[in-house]
């Protein structure tokens, strides 16, 4: 691969998908909101989807946080804590893999009942169904770059994925430099990844953004919304309403 | 503002905490809520109705949201009834629940469409010609009209705009009346009752024109022949509400709950009154659950159990045991006193007509009319009398045509019902049998084909010296029914386990109901009629009345009523549902839809009569009259082919005809003129030498084919086109599936009054035009389809026969995309029409053939012997022997300004209906106060009818059933006839003026009006012949009696005279294509019947995602489990059902609720969805009619005699298709046919 494509790819794309991820589901969650929806299928077929949805989503979940702890975690941070490049790469080996297996047992039986069902066949929009496997395919590719993984077990090759990420993000101009010379199926890996950004306000992912995690930790048992809130201010006392007076 | 930013709240967000912190008072974002709340939140409500031909008539709210309808629920303020009866509503079904459905679906035709051929000629002819010669020459070039005609069905429309289809239709019907005669241009409209105006609208336009209005109720078959036989009444019945009033219910063919939805709650809550009900049906229809019992007949053996539930009755309550009730109800009521001539022959004696007055010396004391004033015995004095009521009464004198017990000179008479008792004279009167003429598929019985039975007679000397026999009606009847009274003699029963017709014991062979049901429930029907003066009431469907021999059938269940007096009762009588056949303000709207403001008469013509000719189904007929005629009839040459028998009642004058002549009709009048004779006599002697010709006897030849034609509120070809093949091969000249040959290459030409041309054509219609708001089957193979508004986009008029209300149809938001109401449709081709016209036509004498019309003086036009003027028999006489002859001017440059007023002749001649008139002077002066008159031109000064709601004024300002003055003048119109007081009927409601608006805030009960036989009371539910019973205003027929006996020559060389059991005929199209064409699978052969459907009212809703959604998406077929087994279809199988009539591809539904050897296909499922290509034909499958076809029954012909005579959608042939039966496979290959259409005619033409 050239330079110059390395550097279209690498630098310029992420930032593309982005813009469109940010943007796209900003306008998207403001223009659209009856489109705003997990789009469950749910009601038309229980089996599978008990087993295929929640090994999917625990697997996903986890392999995601893996990502984000893996990838942007400052270097320095690993370091200070002592622990070394090829301990973590063994970490994510290990539980990125069980994690991956487990959300591609999940995705694979989604799959199979989205395309094998009739009437979710017939229900499914092109993005449901394109999603879907571009996940899967994304999943099997990271799961085969464990297998070029374990063919350098120092950890460097991790490093440079750490730098690229953190150097996109931090809006360095040669970041798409550290992964110049990785392996192709880790770039094919990226790319994906990437164009799973890039598509995202576009399908059912959106639900991500409204995942109510905000609720384990809510404060009361009962959630209330008033009808009155915005004439009064925090801190108020509740209204009080006049007794109804007996007709004369 | 931005959904986004309103989240951005977290420190605001919790605004309160209660309950000691366990809950929390939020203010996040609620906006999202009005999504659900507005769901149910609608700008305004309208009412409106479903014009759609299923007798409902159910008030609708149409919700409208942002000037768009967006759903409908029922009305639920109806009138309330009275109190001990329960109210009508709610009235609906899931079919009118899911109607708006259609608005905005992909099946609207949203513009104006043409073929796009026809659109290519018509420009390059335009560019160069004026609009008129641009179509005489598309028209007349037989290449270019092949090239459009051959490819329709097969797509190929482009969107056109309003004003280019309106001059094309203009000018093709402007040709057409110039070069052939405005009798070539037909329209179709059925059922006015479900939307008036726009009935009205193309009807006012064809009558204006000179075109032809087709009928229908006859076409569909829903016209019983009975009625008009026995009652000379289209048809009147009770409403639904009666129900409640019965004590015993028979539901006979007919499904309520599926096929009368709204009104079957009566019918359910009459049952928890304690009435007790048999449901008569081969299949396990949804109606049976409701049974007491259930008689499950082999299907079309109705008659056989009729007759022996008449059987019983007679014996236990006439002959046994005398009712007092039933007695005097006969002696008054029915013909059964009156006297019937026997004539001998081989010793023997056969009933012939009833004897008439003029035959006895002196004509018993009568002047007027003696021919057809009917004769029976004084019980007191036992002379001969002439009882008033007869038809002779009716015309010619006034004040005597009522049925009190009277003769002509005001003594007072008591009819004697029978010559039985001492010294009375016995003689052997031969009866007709058919039994013995089934064909494999029912039973028959050996029997002999006449039954000689013993009957008391009396021998009179006539007015000539001659001595003749005589016996009542009523003793020929019960010999008629097999009863043994001690006569002696042969083929009589004393006992009901006798074998001999028509028993119980009989009826259990041919019909397989155990003779213990049919006796019980003849028993029990009589008894309750005994006890409750007549409360035993038949609901009866058209099922019975879709075979050929259905008036026997329906003889059979009349007959039960009348001997039971429930006839004209509360609670009780014939309650025939088929169409929603009444309209009630009819002789408000008559002449409004048939522009009798301008000119009569219009030009009407019978649908059966006219297909069978003009779709050429008359060349494949497979039944001759040999087949059906009666050992009994009187000599002569009946082996005629049936369309012969059509063109003599044509040329008789009995039967319209259309086109009319060969001749121009707007040509003859100049040529009468040069000859120096007056149009009629011009006609009758052209006729005599053969210098004019009627259209009817060469329906093949070029220059009597009908030419243009409309279609509207209708789907003709999707629906009720019985032989639908033979529709699409010859009248439209395109793809067909027809398969059999027809007679010419069978050799077995029959026909000597037709011309026989040994090449048929193909290919009739230069143009055929369809208005419809879906895309139908019929639209699908028109030239140019006009978007027409739908059933909340437009103002009408609804009325049904199952509630007393008048419903409006009301414009809930405008006509979506380029659609126009049909009132407005019709306004603009008139408009157009009069701008192209002048280009050939001018002020025109057209010159009108009608046929004998009953409920005119000149019904009484054939009292004896049928005389043919063509034969030599007799000169020809218009409106006596021959067809009346009217001269009609026609203003074809201001057919616009016509169209847009009420004409002068409102004033001048009045209205009227059914025999009587009033003057209507003071409604149109309110009219012309209420709508304005036009300021100026042809029409100035007249009312003006611009708008559709001008329209339902009209119609409501002239009939007496929406405005009060008008129904007190029509009761005293009538009481001149009568010479009895009416007017009590009316008077409370004399100034009661129902307008269009009032129905719009609520429908209301209409007045009582003489157009009907029933009153709208505060005592009594609406009931038919309830005034001619508690009013003693005669029924319309020869004896001014209830009419069991039918003395017409063609009905007596038949064999109805009385009623009597016929086997369905055998229509031999099996035998042609079985096993002709082999897939692998097994071949069998059914009963084909098309009953009413659960999921579409006709073919309305049968294309609707939401209805198909609630069957099986398409069309099916219902065979029996047993059937299925033996062809080897499980449940969803596709077959194919053909004959040779056509081919049809269905799904499979097998059930055991099916009689084994019948299919049951429930009729008017679309083609257009969901039907894949047949094996046989190599196309498209067809509709149920693919393998149906129009057989005509000469009885049904019969016309100038009394109460048979013609009306409109009153008397004449009907289209029958129950008698068919089919081959059904399993197919080996669905092929759906996708891909490019293959090149049917050479697109150069249109190039």
């Amino acid at each position: 691969m050239s330079a110059t494509m390395n550097s279209v790819l690498f630098g310029w794309y992420p930032y593309l998908c982005l813009t469109v991820f940010l943007l796209g589901s900003l306008l998207r969650f403001d223009r659209e909101q009856y489109t705003w929806k997990t789009g469950s299928s749910q009601l038309l077929r229980r089996r599978q989807l008990r087993w295929g949805s929640n090994l999917f989503h625990v697997g996903i979940l986890l392999i995601f946080a893996g990502h984000c702890v893996g990838l942007l975690t400052p270097i320095w941070v690993f370091d200070a804590l002592g622990i070394g490049h090829g301990f973590k790469q063994g970490l994510a080996i290990v539980v990125g893999g069980v994690a991956g297996i487990v959300c591609f047992v999940g995705i694979s039986l989604l799959a199979h009942r989205r395309l094998l069902d009739p009437r979710i066949r017939a229900t499914s929009s092109f993005g449901d169904t394109a999603i879907l496997l571009i996940l899967w395919l994304q999943l099997v590719l990271g799961l085969s770059t464990i297998v070029v993984s374990l063919g350098h077990m120092d950890g460097h090759e991790m490093v440079k994925f750490m730098n690229w990420a953190q150097g996109i993000l931090t809006l360095q101009p040669l970041a798409a430099a550290y992964v110049a010379d990785v392996h192709p199926i880790f770039k094919a890996h990226l790319l994906l990844g990437m164009t799973i950004f890039l598509v995202f306000p576009f399908t059912r992912l959106v639900h991500v953004w409204s995942a109510p995690v905000w609720y384990l930790a809510r404060p009361g048992y009962q959630v209330v919304r008033t009808r009155f809130a915005d004439r009064r201010p925090v801190g108020m006392p509740r209204p009080v309403y006049p007794k109804r007076q007996p007709a004369e | 503002m931005s959904h986004f930013l309103d989240r951005l709240t977290f420190f605001r967000k919790n605004v309160d905490s209660f309950s000691d912190g366990h809950g929390v008072v939020t203010n996040e974002d609620r906006s999202w809520e009005e999504g659900y709340r507005k769901r149910w939140q609608h700008d305004k409500i309208v009412r409106s109705t479903h014009g759609v031909n299923c007798t409902g008539s159910c008030s609708w709210k149409i919700y409208v949201k942002g000037g768009i309808v967006t759903w409908e629920t029922q009305q639920t303020d109806y009138p309330r009834t009275r109190p001990d009866l329960p109210n009508h509503e709610p009235r609906g079904c899931s079919r009118g629940a899911s109607y708006s459905w259609y608005l905005y679906s992909g099946a609207r035709v949203k513009y104006p469409m043409i073929r796009g051929r026809l659109l290519k000629l018509w420009r390059a002819a335009r560019a160069v010609l004026p609009p008129v010669a641009a179509w005489a020459s598309i028209a007349s070039d037989e290449t270019k009209r092949k090239s459009y005609t051959s490819i329709r069905g097969h797509g190929g429309f482009v969107r056109v705009t309003w004003d280019e289809a309106y001059e094309i239709i203009a000018a093709a019907n402007a040709h057409t009346v110039k070069a052939h005669g405005p009798d070539r241009v037909i329209g179709f409209s059925p059922i006015p009752a479900m939307s008036m105006v726009s009935y009205a609208a193309g009807s006012r336009y064809l009558s204006l024109l000179g075109g032809v209005c087709m009928s229908f109720y006859d076409w569909y078959c829903d016209l019983p022949p009975a009625s008009p036989q026995t009652w000379g009444e289209q048809t009147d019945v009770p409403e639904s509400a009666d129900w409640y009033n019965a004590g015993f219910l028979i539901l006979w063919g007919s499904n309520v709950p599926q096929t009368r939805t709204p009104d079957a709650h009566f019918y359910t809550e009459v049952r928890y009154k304690g009435t007790k009900s048999a449901v008569v049906s081969p299949d396990y229809a949804e109606a049976t659950k409701f049974a007491d019992i259930w008689l499950n007949p082999k299907q079309g053996t109705d008659a056989a159990l009729a007759l022996a539930m008449g059987h019983v009755i007679l014996r236990e309550y006439y002959l046994d045991r005398q009712v007092p009730y039933f007695e005097d109800y006969a002696r008054r009521y029915t013909d059964m006193p009156f006297l019937v001539r026997l004539t001998e022959r081989d010793g023997r004696f056969v009933p012939e007509r009833l004897l008439r007055a003029s035959e006895l010396p002196g004509g018993l004391g009568e002047t007027n009319n003696t021919e057809w004033k009917t004769v029976a015995i004084d019980e007191v004095t036992g002379d001969l009398v002439a009882p008033l009521g007869s038809v002779g009464y009716r015309w010619g004198e006034s004040a005597k045509w009522n049925l009190e017990e009277k003769d002509g000179q005001g003594r007072d008479v008591r009819l004697k019902l029978t010559l039985a008792g001492e010294g009375a004279e016995i003689a052997a009167v031969d009866f007709p049998y058919f039994g013995q003429r089934a064909t494999e598929h029912f039973v028959a019985t050996e029997h002999g084909e006449i039954l000689t039975r013993n009957v008391p007679v009396r021998s009179l000397e006539l007015a000539d010296g001659t001595v003749i026999k005589v016996a009542t009606a009523g003793d020929l009847l019960m010999a008629n029914y097999g009863l043994d009274r001690g006569f002696g003699g042969e083929n009589v029963a004393s006992s009901y386990d006798d074998d001999v017709p028509f028993t119980p014991a009989w009826a259990e062979r041919v019909t397989g109901v155990k003779r213990d049901a049919t006796i019980t429930v003849a028993r029990e029907f009589a008894t309750n009629a005994e006890k409750t003066n007549g409360r035993s009431m038949i609901i009866i469907g058209a099922g019975m009345n879709h075979w050929y021999h259905m008036d026997m059938g329906y003889r059979g269940v009349i007959n039960l009523l009348v001997f039971c007096g429930a006839i004209g009762q509360s609670g009780g009588g014939w309650s025939h549902y088929v169409g929603q056949e009444k309209l009630r303000p009819q002789t408000g709207w008559t002449p409004l839809a048939f522009a009798l403001d301008w000119s009569r008469p219009p030009r009407h013509q019978n649908s059966t009569s006219f297909f069978y000719a003009h779709t050429d189904q008359w060349r494949y007929e497979t039944l001759t009259a040999a087949e059906i005629i009666s050992p009994t009839a009187p000599e002569g040459d009946w082996n005629q082919s049936l369309i012969d028998y059509n063109v003599r009642a044509e040329r008789m004058g009995w039967l319209p005809s259309a086109p009319q002549l060969r001749q121009n009709p707007l040509d003859i009048a100049r040529l009468a003129e040069a000859a120096g004779l007056s149009p009629k006599d011009y006609v009758a002697k052209g006729l005599k030498s053969g210098e004019v010709e009627l259209s009817c006897h060469d329906p093949d030849d070029p220059a009597n084919w009908p030419r243009n034609m409309f279609v509207w509120r209708s789907n003709l070809l999707g629906s009720s086109g019985k032989g639908h093949e033979y529709f699409l091969k010859h009248l439209l000249g395109t793809t067909h599936g027809v398969m059999g040959k027809d007679l010419g290459d069978e050799g077995a030409v029959l026909n000597k009054e037709v011309v026989w041309h040994d090449e048929a054509p193909q290919g009739k219609l230069d143009l055929l035009v369809t208005l419809d708001f879906r895309m139908s089957t019929t639209c699908v193979y028109s030239d140019i389809v006009l978007p027409t508004a739908t059933w909340y986009e437009k103002n009408d008029l609804n009325t049904s026969d199952m509630h007393p209300f008048i419903h409006p149809l009301s414009a809930a938001v405008d006509p979506a995309w380029e659609a126009r109401s049909d009132w407005d449709i019709y306004k603009g081709l008139a408009r157009v029409f009069s701008e192209v016209a002048p280009e050939v036509l001018g002020v025109e004498t057209d010159v009108v053939l009608t046929p004998i019309q009953h409920d005119t003086p000149g019904e009484i036009a054939q009292p004896f012997d049928v005389v043919d003027w063509k034969r030599g028999e007799a000169e020809p006489i218009p409106g006596l022997t021959m067809p009346a002859v009217a001269a009609v001017t026609r203003d074809y440059p201001n057919l616009y300004a016509r169209f847009t007023a009420l004409g002068p002749l409102m004033s001048e001649i009045g209205n009227g209906g059914k025999g009587i008139s009033w003057k209507t002077q003071h409604e149109v002066d309110a009219l012309a106060a209420l709508n304005g008159v036009q300021p100026s031109g042809p029409a100035k000064g007249l009312p003006k009818i611009e708008t559709d709601i001008d329209a339902t004024e009209v119609i409501l300002m002239l009939a007496p059933e929406t405005n009060g003055e008008v129904a007190v003048k029509a009761w005293e119109a009538l009481s001149k006839a009568t010479g009895r007081e009416h007017v009590h009927l009316a008077l409370p409601k004399e100034d009661e003026k129902i307008r269009f608006r009032d129905i719009q805030a609520q429908p209301r009960k209409i007045i009582s009006s003489p157009t009907w036989s029933g009153i709208e009371s505060e005592t009594v539910c609406y009931n038919a012949c309830y005034t001619n019973v508690h009013e003693l205003i005669p029924w319309r027929t020869l004896t001014g009696r209830q009419q069991l006996y039918q003395d017409h020559l063609w009905m007596r060389a038949f064999g109805e005279g009385f009623v009597t059991w016929k086997p369905p005929v055998d229509l031999k199209t099996v035998p042609v294509v079985k096993g002709t064409k082999p897939n692998g699978n097994k071949e069998i052969v059914l009963n084909f019947i098309t009953p009413h459907q659960k999921w579409g009212i006709h073919s309305t809703y049968t294309d609707n995602l939401l209805m198909l959604t609630l069957n099986r998406g398409g069309p099916v077929v219902w065979i029996s489990e047993t059937d299925a087994k033996s062809a080897e279809i499980v449940d969803n199988d596709w077959v194919e059902v053909f004959n040779a009539n056509g081919a049809l591809t269905a799904r499979a539904v097998v059930s055991q609720r099916i009689k084994p050897g019948m299919m049951l296909m429930y009729h008017a499922q679309e083609k257009i969805v969901n039907t894949p290509g047949s094996e046989m034909t190599g196309h498209r499958g067809g509709i149920h009619n693919s393998v149906t076809r129009t057989v005509l029954k000469p009885t049904h012909m019969i016309g100038g005699y009394a109460q048979q005579s013609y009306g409109f959608n009153y008397y004449g042939t009907v289209g029958s298709n129950r008698d068919e039966f089919i081959v059904v496979r399993k197919m080996s290959h669905v092929d759906w046919l996708e891909g490019p259409a293959k090149d049917f005619a050479p697109r150069e033409a249109a190039e």
